[in-house]
């Protein structure tokens, strides 16, 4: 179990209060404000020296106001984190493997932080079975740069951990349909 | 070229070292800062104006379509749902024009299974997502396997450089 207490202190995605939409922020931006200033930073921040400066700037404020209500929504769950979105296909992860298993309902937030710690894994979901077609319980994406490569680690990521024993499916991605976010997902970045 | 096959023609991105380095670091976080790209820099032992310049390229290139912070989107108001349909192999044609004739469906990708077509469903509530599903039902003639996220489980991607 010593893998186990090793992954404990990962870094899980914070559980949203979503308090933001009750809670009227700080004092400092008008509810105009707010609403612009989060239309502007869904279109991602301005690559420039001083990017809130230059937000700030857009909607009649200071930048300290504008820095506040950000600190403010990070600490109500409106803003999960700030990152990169990556097109994997241009670093050349041409193949998208979807791996999902079958874990024992009381392990799967271990097993979930074991995968999560695998810098192979690009996301790590836990979802309903339905049973009897559907018997996965966790799914994970797996980009590597070709299909053999992608089995071999999950090859190995099987033998790290011992997970030998558990049913497991490996659903390969052989073409993208539509890859536009749905109408809605345009405000956001959302995996379903 | 049409839509369909421009994803297995598209070119691998030149990176450089710092490149990579640069997305590894945002990838942790932005300090939320005055000078954010300062900090990068200081971080990464190069200039700041560097910084900006290859991420400017990095979008211009789209390697990166996004940047900056990612806003919860079932907080925002929104509801998601990841589905499956098994699409007998003749009708897989037209099932796929009739699951992506919606507006809610995203991400439409065939994989290798006997659950063969996955898409995210999204939409403004819970109740809309499942309408939308049920509608889905009606006009293909297949059940959905609907498996909506029950919890996130936080991973970062990392290139070696």
């Amino acid at each position: 179990m010593s893998q186990l207490a090793n992954v404990l202190n990962i870094t899980k995605a914070p559980q949203p209060s979503c308090q933001a939409q009750r809670l009227t922020a700080s004092k400092s931006l008008s509810a105009r404000q707010q609403q612009e200033l989060r239309a502007i930073l869904e279109q991602g921040l301005p690559q420039v020296a001083q990017p809130y400066l230059a937000i700030a700037e857009q909607i009649n404020a200071s930048p300290d106001q504008v820095l506040a209500q950000i600190a403010l929504w990070q600490e109500q769950g409106l803003i999960k984190r700030f990152g990169l979105v990556v097109k994997h296909r241009q670093l050349g992860f041409k193949a998208n493997a979807m791996v999902v298993w079958d874990i024992a309902d009381e392990q799967v937030d271990a097993v979930a932080k074991l995968l999560s710690s695998c810098p192979e894994v690009s996301l790590c979901y836990r979802r309903p079975r339905r049973l009897p077609d559907w018997r996965y319980n966790l799914f994970c994406m797996i980009h590597g740069t070709d299909r053999a490569i992608v089995e071999a680690q999950i090859a190995a990521i099987v033998d790290k951990f011992a997970l030998q024993a558990v049913n497991k499916d490996i659903l390969f991605s052989v073409k993208a349909y539509k890859q536009q976010g749905a109408r809605y997902t345009k405000k956001g970045n959302c995996h379903g | 070229m049409d839509k369909q096959s421009r994803q297995a023609t598209t070119p691998v991105a030149e990176l450089t070292a710092l490149d990579k380095r640069i997305i590894n670091l945002l990838q942790r976080g932005l300090p939320v800062v005055e000078r954010p790209f300062l900090e990068i820099a200081q971080q990464l032992g190069c200039h700041e104006d560097e910084v900006l310049e290859r991420l400017n390229h990095l979008m211009t290139n789209k390697v990166l379509t996004r940047f900056g912070p990612m806003f919860d989107a079932v907080c925002l108001g929104g509801a998601f749902t990841l589905a499956a349909l098994a699409v007998p192999e003749p009708e897989f044609e037209r099932v796929t024009e009739q699951v992506n004739s919606f507006d809610e469906v995203a991400h439409n990708y065939r994989r290798s299974h006997d659950f063969n077509m996955w898409f995210v469903v999204g939409a403004e509530s819970a109740e809309q997502v499942n309408n939308v599903i049920n509608d889905i039902e009606s006009k293909t003639g297949l059940p959905v396997l609907n498996t909506p996220k029950l919890e996130e489980f936080y991973v970062q991607l990392y290139l070696p450089a």
